[in-house]
């Protein structure tokens, strides 16, 4: 078990593209870190330079008290957990898993106790024998796992270990994978594009854009207090509804008709950027502001009213028990539950 | 899956015959008259044959001369076989590694394929001049009175390095290709859990290549058994004499500059079975083969 520092942290390649920008984070013994962001905002380079896959341009990183810069991949103690799972494809199941073991020197007693435990966790157990093309999807995901705990290592790394399931073997593969590093305990770094994934597996984020480190917090930090309006639409399904606002005699004044009468933030713009959860508004109101439905998407445990509010398109969230049609519809936005960026910089007001 | 089919049964046949007729006239046809007159004694002035059964046979297994061109035969298959087997392993190997350079690389070592083995064996030729040959003079410079064309030992390296350096292109591109399709992440998975690049290449790499290196081998014997004739007919420069020839290179001396067709055509014969064990072996191995999907 180890803490990791990356301590800024950057990689340039040779044609110049900074793919991350200098990055310090501490990730503290134990840890599940998630590093999520759209494709090609560096989170993959920056797990790969974690592993050792990729140089490190500028900066240091350390696993526990070591700096471990220039140390080979399989001097560092990590195990990693590919995406399209990378299992040695002429080896069985038992060998894929007791392969780094036996390169470190591990006796055949160790191996072989070593990897019956892990198939007995990961259930595995009758498909030792095995390859990998003679297993499904999740087994094979299972495989690469056990592969990973057998090696007893200081530091998990996940590089979109669920893409290539479907969505119901996600959900219950992503529940596993959060159960086992709890119970082994073993600091994870875990890239994923995907924000339920992110949210539900963390025990903290690192929103990734462009290269650079967008916020870092706990899943509940990062969706309430979002500090930027890449994370406020990149977290949370639907994203948050941002619209342009004015700055009015202390008031807001939303571009279009809608006035609201909410305390501005103490900034000196005349415009705001303001954000609102689709799950935080609600319907029914005095008519100050009405949402024109467009098109209502049936979740089944709630529903999505898609529309626009003066002008912006907007969407809210409503319980499956409320009653929802197409139309001008009267809504409430909560005074408490608002959130003012920069209409430039996009940051957190 | 979408099958497409013909209305009448006369336009595949129409279609198939110009190829059925170059199979039959060029391959069977041939092959139907050399086992034929493999049982017969030619005249050598061409006026008759006499039926004599095995006796081109029995003959020829009886045949120390025979026998010693088999052995040097396939010690020059396996030589030729191992050699440009290694050698283009480790360049393609190197090659992969720098993929960069990699283009560059492959179109340089292309070009030797491009030649004809008649052509090389004349390049090999030059290098192995008795006079100003720049691998004579190494050779000598090491203390080895290399004398092509004179000496057996000789010759045979000459041919075993002219045929080696010949096939290595082939060999070098497909393991290339092979080493380029082994998925990124399994070699990285590699990197993680073993730090030594030679165990990494024996554990995960060469397994990972092995029907390609099957595919080579049999393409490489093949190769070594028989389409080497221009090499070695360029090399003893038609005086077989003192120098070692190959089986398919005997068919030729025997049969057109001994006139002994019914010899030669026994010999023939012998070498079709041969052909016919090792395709034989090749598809039962194939289909038995791995595909690692």
């Amino acid at each position: 078990m180890a803490q990791v520092t990356l301590d800024r942290v950057r990689k340039t390649y040779p044609n110049g593209h900074e793919a991350v920008q200098p990055c310090t984070v501490e990730i503290p013994d134990g840890e599940l870190v998630v590093l999520v962001g759209p494709s090609g905002c560096g989170k993959s380079t920056l797990l790969r330079m974690i592993a050792g896959l990729e140089d490190i341009t500028e900066g240091s990183l350390s696993i526990g008290p070591d700096v471990v810069n220039h140390k080979d991949p399989a001097d560092r103690n990590i195990a990693m957990v590919f995406q399209n799972y990378a299992l040695y494809p002429h080896m069985t199941v038992a060998k894929n898993m007791g392969y780094g073991l036996k390169n470190r020197g591990a006796s055949k007693a160790e191996i072989d106790q070593k990897v019956a435990e892990a198939a007995r966790i990961l259930n595995l157990g009758d498909y030792l024998d095995r390859r990998p093309s003679q297993l499904s999807g999740g087994q094979r995901q299972r495989v690469a796992m056990g592969r990973a705990i057998v090696r007893d290592p200081e530091l998990f790394l996940f590089d979109e270990p669920l893409s290539n399931l479907d969505a119901k073997l996600r959900n219950q593969m992503r529940i596993e994978i959060r159960a086992l590093q709890q119970r082994l305990g073993v600091t994870s770094v875990y890239v994923t594009h995907d924000q339920v994934e992110a949210m539900t597996m963390a025990d903290r984020i690192i929103v990734l854009n462009g290269g650079r480190v967008e916020q870092i917090g706990t899943p509940s930090e990062i969706y309430e207090r979002p500090a930027s309006t890449f994370v406020a639409g990149f977290m949370g399904a639907p994203p948050m509804n941002l619209m342009q606002a004015r700055v009015l005699n202390g008031a807001v004044q939303l571009d279009g008709t809608t006035k609201l009468t909410l305390a501005p933030p103490a900034v000196a713009t005349d415009t705001v950027l303001v954000g609102f959860r689709p799950e935080d508004v609600r319907l029914g109101g005095d008519g100050s502001a009405v949402l024109e439905v467009a098109i209502v998407e049936e979740l089944g445990a709630h529903r999505l009213l898609h529309g626009t509010l003066g002008g912006q398109s907007f969407s809210i969230s409503v319980g499956k028990d409320e009653t929802a049609q197409v139309g001008p519809q009267p809504i409430t936005l909560p005074q408490d539950r608002v959130h003012f960026f920069h209409p430039e910089r996009g940051t957190r007001l | 899956m979408k099958r497409a089919g013909f209305t009448t049964v006369w336009l595949p046949v129409a279609l198939l015959l110009p190829q059925l007729l170059i199979i039959a006239i060029f391959f069977y046809w041939p092959a139907a008259w050399a086992v034929q007159s493999s049982f017969y004694l030619q005249d050598p002035f061409g006026f008759g044959s006499t039926f004599v059964g095995f006796e081109n046979y029995t003959d020829l297994l009886q045949n120390v001369e025979y026998a010693k061109v088999a052995r040097f035969t396939v010690i020059y298959t396996v030589l030729v076989t191992f050699f440009s087997l290694a050698l283009a392993l480790l360049l393609a190997v190197k090659a992969d590694a720098v993929i960069r350079g990699a283009k560059t690389y492959r179109t340089l070592l292309m070009w030797v394929y491009a030649i004809a083995p008649p052509v090389a064996g004349f390049l090999g030729l030059m290098f192995f001049d008795q006079r100003n040959g720049p691998l004579t003079e190494m050779f000598q410079f090491f203390g080895w009175d290399f004398r092509l064309g004179a000496d057996f030992n000789s010759t045979a390296t000459a041919m075993v390095i002219v045929a080696v350096w010949k096939q290595i292109p082939v060999n070098f591109i497909f393991f290339l290709s092979g080493l380029q399709s082994i998925p990124k992440s399994v070699r990285e998975a590699a990197l993680i859990d073993n730090r030594s690049a030679t165990g990494r290449f024996w554990d995960v790499t060469f397994p990972l290549l092995a029907p390609t290196a099957f595919f080579l081998l049999i393409i490489n014997i093949t190769y070594s058994l028989f389409d080497t004739f221009g090499i070695v007919d360029t090399l003893v420069r038609s005086e077989p004499g003192n120098n070692p020839v190959t089986l398919v290179y005997k068919v030729f001396v025997d049969g057109f500059r001994g006139n002994d067709l019914g010899g030669s055509s026994a010999q023939s014969v012998i070498l079709m079975i041969l052909v016919l064990v090792l395709t034989i072996f090749q598809f039962r191995l194939i289909e038995r083969r791995i595909h690692y999907t």
